[in-house]
């Protein structure tokens, strides 16, 4: 269970002298640590828990085990978050990104007492911490930049106007990264919505807090709601629900776990779904993170018109 | 003058304009009477010692045999490729790689005219389409592909691209040469090794690209074209060796592969099925969209993936567009392939002559209103009168399943939003057509269309430098231009 520490506290004098009596100790206010769908944290419809604990020992919270329900909520919050999401100005969608970065540096102080309840030594969560506010404006940066990367004007050798440029590809369905729990999740969810998609995505099951708490940075950041759904549980229960639901468009896995990529690739099939790996990616390094893990979920859309051939103009014009 | 209503002049075909046939030559094709195996530069003959007849589907007659190959063939050609990707190809210096293409896309071009006469013969289609679409283009594929093979530095920036090894590449028969060039020409500019199967009922064109393969001097095992049908390809994609399956077919035969090589560490993309939406708003100019209809449901019998099956027409000129379609319709001339007047020609096999009926009894079981042309059809091969559909539903099989075909449907609308929600309401997302005179509501429907290639004021056009493939259950990967170079690549 968290924490019950009981603060100390003293007489406190107040100014105009007269002795105050404040209780000696405090009781804290848990959080209760709850899934985040459609920009509402409801509990999860199946009513089961679990409780994380820590190397000493200690119980991190009562944490909601999702279950496919949850997941098809999920789904029809993202799905229904699309077109608005995937419609907006590019510049908006950096604007809020980086509006995500801001309230995470806000709470930093949070997420790096809960990364230590984790496990983190403090100057590990630190550094974590850092580097998902960073990654944060770095993907903020991009989302109105990686379409001229990637994108091209095809010159046709027939008289038409041709290009292509990428799209994004529509609801994503996400296990994160199971050992970085916030840098992870963060690197994983910033490319996939800078590149207009929404999601669903899975948090840590061992290392759940940052997580939830993270909603909460999304809930305060304009994102809206549904762009970005995180449930907690087990990737054993869900991943198959995520390779085999039909309005699934891609799904992203980053463990090294043979049987259930295969597994990912295998289901994928029944809508051709794009499958995305990220089994060999150092989340601390530079390679952590580039334009290319946006293009991963990105569609290249080619458009054509004629040109109108209109004699007179010559050479000359 | 008695007052005249626009547009109800009916275009009259039938009288004076009889054309006479003007059949294009077969002498110029050879064609011999057996094809072997082309392994490691040479033609050899299948350990199965099996052949199976290709026929000419206009009048069901035997063209050639071909080799059937089994597992220890697809190992042989296998092994020829990665001997040739470890020891030859992927060592060669870019510039040289890119002279070999280069060289294959010449010796197309001198051959272009044998080359479409094949393809006719073989396939079905329109002569006219052999020769000034599917041959020219497939060598202009090569030839922009070459170019590629020493730039590829300026291709992804940040990045280096490396080969991927030995490719598997499984083509259909709507297009054979065409495809065959779309996969090889990128695959082998990249430094690739390929083993290529062309369909059980098209190799032939595949069988004499391997002969110019050959002639220019290509090292031997760089391409490798072996013949065969379901379980050739099938031994391609499970074949341990191969690193990259590219794969253009149907939707159902995809999954199936998709599901085959998980749990390997190949690479895939994937080309598959379509029921492209083609949308006439009131403004448009009817009549180029009509004609633009015709090519997008008509072109090459209805046999292409990206086809612009299902035709959603603006309410207000829903009549005037339909009685267009019809008068159209009648002046479409189906028979000989080899006759350059032909605008449709044969169905490319028995069995997909059957699905097609198949398809027209269910629209007709549905309840759809079912328009054909009036032509007669020759006396044998296989063929299929152009056939439209009216009053169908947006739930009706034949509004649904792709058919193939030179099988139309017909719906209306009345809102943008309406026809957005209805183009997209498919599991496919290969393709879209849009008409109107309106650039505003062009940007607006190409945007919102879940499809990787839009035609608005166009349909069916097709080139090198343009990517083509699909969203969702139409596939993924691109082929064409420069972002189909990531198909064969690993960025590192």
């Amino acid at each position: 269970m968290a924490k019950t520490v009981i603060k100390k506290s003293n007489i406190h004098i107040s100014s105009n002298g007269m002795e105050k009596h404040i209780p000696e100790k405090r009781l804290e206010v848990l959080k209760t640590y709850k899934i985040y769908i459609g920009g509402q944290f409801p509990r999860t419809e199946s009513g089961r828990y679990y409780v994380p604990v820590n190397k000493s020992g200690k119980k991190l919270a009562n944490v909601c085990l999702s279950s496919r329900k949850d997941f098809r909520d999920a789904m029809e919050s993202a799905r229904g978050a699309f077109g608005g999401w995937s419609g907006r100005a590019a510049f908006n969608r950096g604007q809020i990104l980086y509006r995500m970065a801001e309230m995470l540096e806000g709470r930093k102080a949070q997420f790096i007492d809960e990364l230590i309840q984790q496990d983190s030594t403090a100057a590990q969560a630190e550094v974590e911490v850092n580097l998902a506010i960073d990654r944060l404006i770095y993907y903020a940066g991009w989302c109105d930049k990686y379409q001229q990367i990637f994108s091209a004007v095809n010159p046709v050798a027939s008289s038409h106007f041709n290009f292509s440029v990428p799209e994004p590809t529509g609801v994503v369905a996400v296990i994160a990264p199971q050992n970085d729990s916030l840098l992870g999740l963060v690197s994983v969810i910033a490319p996939v919505i800078a590149g207009g998609n929404t999601c669903v995505v899975l948090g840590s099951f061992d290392k759940p807090l940052c997580c939830v708490t993270f909603a909460e940075v999304l809930n305060s950041s304009d994102l809206p709601g549904g762009v970005v759904n995180i449930l907690t549980g087990k990737s054993s229960e869900l991943a198959s629900w995520f390779a085999e639901h039909m309005d699934v468009n891609a799904v992203v896995y980053c463990e090294k776990d043979e049987a259930t990529q295969k597994m990912f690739k295998e289901k994928s099939a029944v809508n051709v779904k794009r499958v995305v790996l990220y089994d060999k990616v150092n989340w601390y390094s530079d390679a952590g993170q580039s334009p290319y893990f946006i293009n991963d979920t990105q569609e290249i859309k080619t458009t054509w018109h004629p040109i109108e051939n209109i004699g007179g103009g010559g050479s000359k014009y | 003058m008695a007052k005249t209503k626009n547009n109800t002049l009916k275009l009259q075909f039938d009288t004076t304009w009889n054309y006479a046939p003007a059949p294009e030559s077969k002498s110029i094709a050879s064609i011999k009477p057996r094809y072997e195996l082309f392994i490691n530069g040479e033609f050899v003959k299948p350990s199965s010692k099996k052949y199976f007849d290709t026929i000419n589907p206009a009048n069901e007659e035997k063209l050639s045999e071909v080799a059937d190959a089994n597992a220890a063939d697809i190992d042989k050609a296998v092994k020829a490729a990665r001997t040739a990707y470890d020891k030859v190809w992927s060592k060669m210096p870019a510039k040289e790689r890119a002279k070999y293409i280069y060289r294959i896309a010449r010796m197309m071009q001198e051959r272009a005219r044998e080359f479409a006469v094949i393809e006719s013969l073989d396939g079905g289609k329109p002569i006219r389409e052999s020769r000034d679409f599917d041959v020219p283009t497939a060598a202009n594929h090569f030839f922009y592909y070459a170019g590629w093979a020493d730039k590829l530095e300026y291709a992804f920036p940040n990045r280096t691209a490396v080969p991927l090894g030995v490719a598997g590449q499984i083509i259909p028969w709507n297009f054979p040469l065409l495809m065959a060039a779309w996969k090889v020409a990128p695959a082998i500019a990249t430094g690739n090794t390929v083993v290529l199967k062309p369909a059980e009922t098209t190799p032939l064109t595949a069988l004499k690209l391997a002969e110019i393969i050959q002639e220019a001097d290509l090292p031997p095992g760089v391409v490798n074209i072996i013949t065969g049908a379901g379980a050739t390809g099938a031994a391609i994609v499970n074949h341990p060796d191969i690193d990259k399956i590219a794969f253009t077919g149907s939707t159902d035969v995809g999954k199936i592969i998709q599901k085959a090589i998980a749990g390997t560490n190949k690479k895939a993309t994937l080309e598959l099925g379509g029921k492209a939406a083609n949308i006439i708003f009131e403004d448009a100019p009817l009549d180029q969209a009509v004609e633009g209809v015709i090519n997008g449901i008509f072109f090459n019998q209805g046999h292409v993936c990206c086809a612009g099956s299902r035709l959603y027409v603006q309410e207000s000129v829903y009549k005037t567009v339909l009685r267009k379609l019809k008068d159209r319709l009648e002046t479409l001339i189906v028979g000989d392939p080899l006759d350059k007047n032909t605008d449709i020609g044969a169905i490319n096999s028995k069995q997909q002559l059957e699905t097609i009926h198949k398809y027209i009894k269910i629209g007709q079981q549905e309840g759809a209103e079912m328009f054909q042309s009036s032509c007669a059809l020759p006396g044998k091969g296989y063929f299929c009168r152009p056939t439209l559909f009216t009053n169908v539903a947006q739930s009706s099989r034949i509004a649904q399943e792709e058919i193939f075909g030179p099988v139309l449907t017909i719906q209306t609308f009345r809102t943008e939003d309406e026809v957005i929600e209805k183009a997209n309401n498919t599991p496919f997302g290969l393709s879209a057509g849009v008409w109107t005179d309106k650039g505003s509501k062009i940007f607006n429907m190409t945007t919102k269309m879940r499809a990787g290639v839009v035609w608005a004021n166009t349909y069916n056009k097709f080139d090198p430098t343009s990517p083509f493939g699909g969203y969702k259950e139409s596939g993924y990967g691109r082929e064409g231009g420069l972002h189909g170079l990531s198909a064969y690549v690993n960025l590192i």
